[in-house]
């Protein structure tokens, strides 16, 4: 993936992001991290192809990041709520990209008993979004965007309003899915630890109108375990990354 | 049922369906005290015994209008809710038309339809076929509005989960904007039902049919003109059971339609999904 002096702008005064640049290669899990309002999510939204960036050029698998969702890669998006629909089980609403890109009935039921055990849910599919917890949910979410064993994956914000312990959770298994398949991730957050603890290398960006401002690698080895959260250099690499964001959002 | 449970009922029985039977037994006794007492001729205002006497008396005629009446009033609200939710689709899939039309849908809301129901007369002649499309228009819109709005206000997030996964017009209307309108129609049934009996009653008023078969708002508007207030009396009765009767019927097919969606009536105080 590629992106230069990639630009947002809404209407004539609102400039969300300007000039990014950044090449993230097939693989790479990458974090971006950023105040509040920086256009983390824009970001997000234009390499899913669903905002049209006013400047530069964005290229997904060579291509135009709309044109490349729709003819060369697969890729899924976690948003910052589970977003499922109510009126379906756990079960149909893990199987729903399945029916909206027209995979053959007898592959689904596979595919979609597959996701769930992936999270974890296997025992829930009969269940109803209103019938469970905030993380179930979220697992849920993460399910029904891995059941297309997507070659892309953008998660924006997704373990945001959990708690702290269901959030280390749910980035263990996040960790341990992506070890299995290592699919190429975006991951935008605004909690440090999460991304030093997920990716290989963070981009820091600065307040609106957004710019990355620092692109750090983290030396630590793939694919990381719990324990690394007790380690002194986890700690070290996670003040680094919040000395670096402090001083960017002055 | 265990004794417990009995007790539970009971209880429940005491507090919530007590108090307005005993005022209603207040209302009858002072209504019947009062007619006696001052002497109110029976043709202003008859009392509750001489009311029940007449529906009594006339049993047959008030049972094939109410028949009648509900006939009317369930082709009109079933054809406003066909008509409704078509133009419901039709307003989500093209903004320019919803943009053009959509306004005097609720434009026309204010404007008292009943007034119209004398030139729907001219227009379709006396009879059914009158009721019916008095019914129809008087109930039409809460369906359109309430269709437009749950077809139309989708969470943007939800739109967005289907682009990324290039989900075709076809599949968006399918899966995600039809469903999604169903805790709003089942709203835009609940006000409109009522509206359609209303509307199968002013209907008769004014195109009435012959001698021979009649429904409720011809019959009172025949027994007040020929002054047999207690039998008009019996006919309104009628009226209001039957609206009744329509009301719960289709707010238990709403309840039930929103359990089976697993999400609570709008504006209702159960947890949804966020």
């Amino acid at each position: 993936m590629h992106a230069n002096s990639l630009g947002v702008t809404y209407g004539r005064t609102i400039h969300a992001l300007a000039d990014i640049g950044f090449d993230i290669p097939r693989g790479q899990f990458v974090t971006i991290v950023g105040p509040s309002g920086c256009g983390k999510s824009t970001l997000l939204r234009l390499v899913a192809g669903l905002v049209v960036p006013t400047a530069g050029v964005l290229n997904v698998a060579g291509a135009n990041p709309c044109r490349a969702r729709r003819t060369a890669i697969r890729l899924s998006f976690v948003f910052q709520d589970a977003t499922l629909l109510p009126w379906r089980s756990v079960h149909e609403n893990v199987r729903l990209p399945l029916e909206l890109n027209h995979t053959p009935h007898e592959q689904r039921e596979r595919l979609v008993s597959g996701a769930l055990a992936m999270v974890g849910l296997a025992d829930f599919a009969r269940r109803y979004p209103n019938e469970l917890s905030g993380g179930m949910r979220m697992r849920v979410s993460l399910a029904r965007a891995l059941v297309t064993d997507p070659e892309l994956l953008l998660l924006d914000e997704p373990f945001g309003a959990l708690d702290d312990i269901t959030r280390q959770t749910l980035n263990e298994e996040l960790m341990n899915l992506w070890a299995a398949r290592r699919w190429t991730g975006i991951f935008v957050t605004h909690n440090i630890a999460e991304a030093v603890y997920l990716s290989e290398r963070i981009l820091v960006m600065s307040p609106r109108p957004g710019r990355i401002v620092a692109d750090l690698p983290i030396p630590l080895p793939m694919p990381r375990s719990p324990e690394l959260r007790s380690q002194a250099d986890f700690a070290r690499i996670t003040g680094e990354v919040a000395a670096c964001l402090r001083r960017t959002s002055i | 049922m265990t004794y417990g449970q009995v007790t539970k009922v009971s209880r429940w029985l005491l507090e919530h369906a007590l108090p307005p039977l005993v005022f209603f037994a207040i209302v009858l006794s002072a209504w019947q005290a009062a007619t006696m007492f001052w002497k109110i001729p029976v043709y202003l205002v008859p009392a509750p015994a001489r009311v029940l006497e007449a529906a009594q008396g006339h049993a047959s005629e008030l049972i094939s209008a109410t028949q009648l009446t509900a006939g009317g009033a369930l082709c009109g609200f079933l054809l406003s809710l066909i008509t409704g939710t078509v133009l419901g689709l039709i307003f989500s899939q093209s903004k320019i038309i919803q943009r053009s039309i959509y306004p005097y849908a609720i434009f026309l809301q204010t404007v008292p339809i009943v007034a119209l129901a004398p030139l729907v007369i001219n227009w379709f002649g006396t009879g059914f076929g009158s009721v019916v499309v008095v019914s129809f228009i008087l109930s039409l819109f809460p369906i359109v509005t309430n269709a437009t709005a749950g077809l139309t206000t989708v969470e943007p997030q939800l739109i967005e989960l289907f682009q990324i996964h290039n989900a075709s017009r076809w599949q968006e209307l399918l899966k995600l904007r039809l469903p999604n309108a169903v805790p709003s129609l089942v709203t835009g049934m609940k006000i409109s039902c009522g509206l359609s009996v209303i509307g199968a009653i002013v209907g008769e008023i004014f195109a009435g049919y012959g001698t021979q078969r009649y429904g409720l708002g011809y019959l009172i508007t025949l027994t007040t003109g020929k002054l047999e207030t207690a039998y008009a009396f019996a006919a309104v009765l009628c009226s209001t059971l039957l609206s009744v009767a329509i009301f719960v019927t289709v707010n238990l097919i709403g309840s039930s339609i929103l359990a089976r969606w697993h999400v609570s009536e709008p504006g209702g105080s159960n947890t949804t999904s966020e």
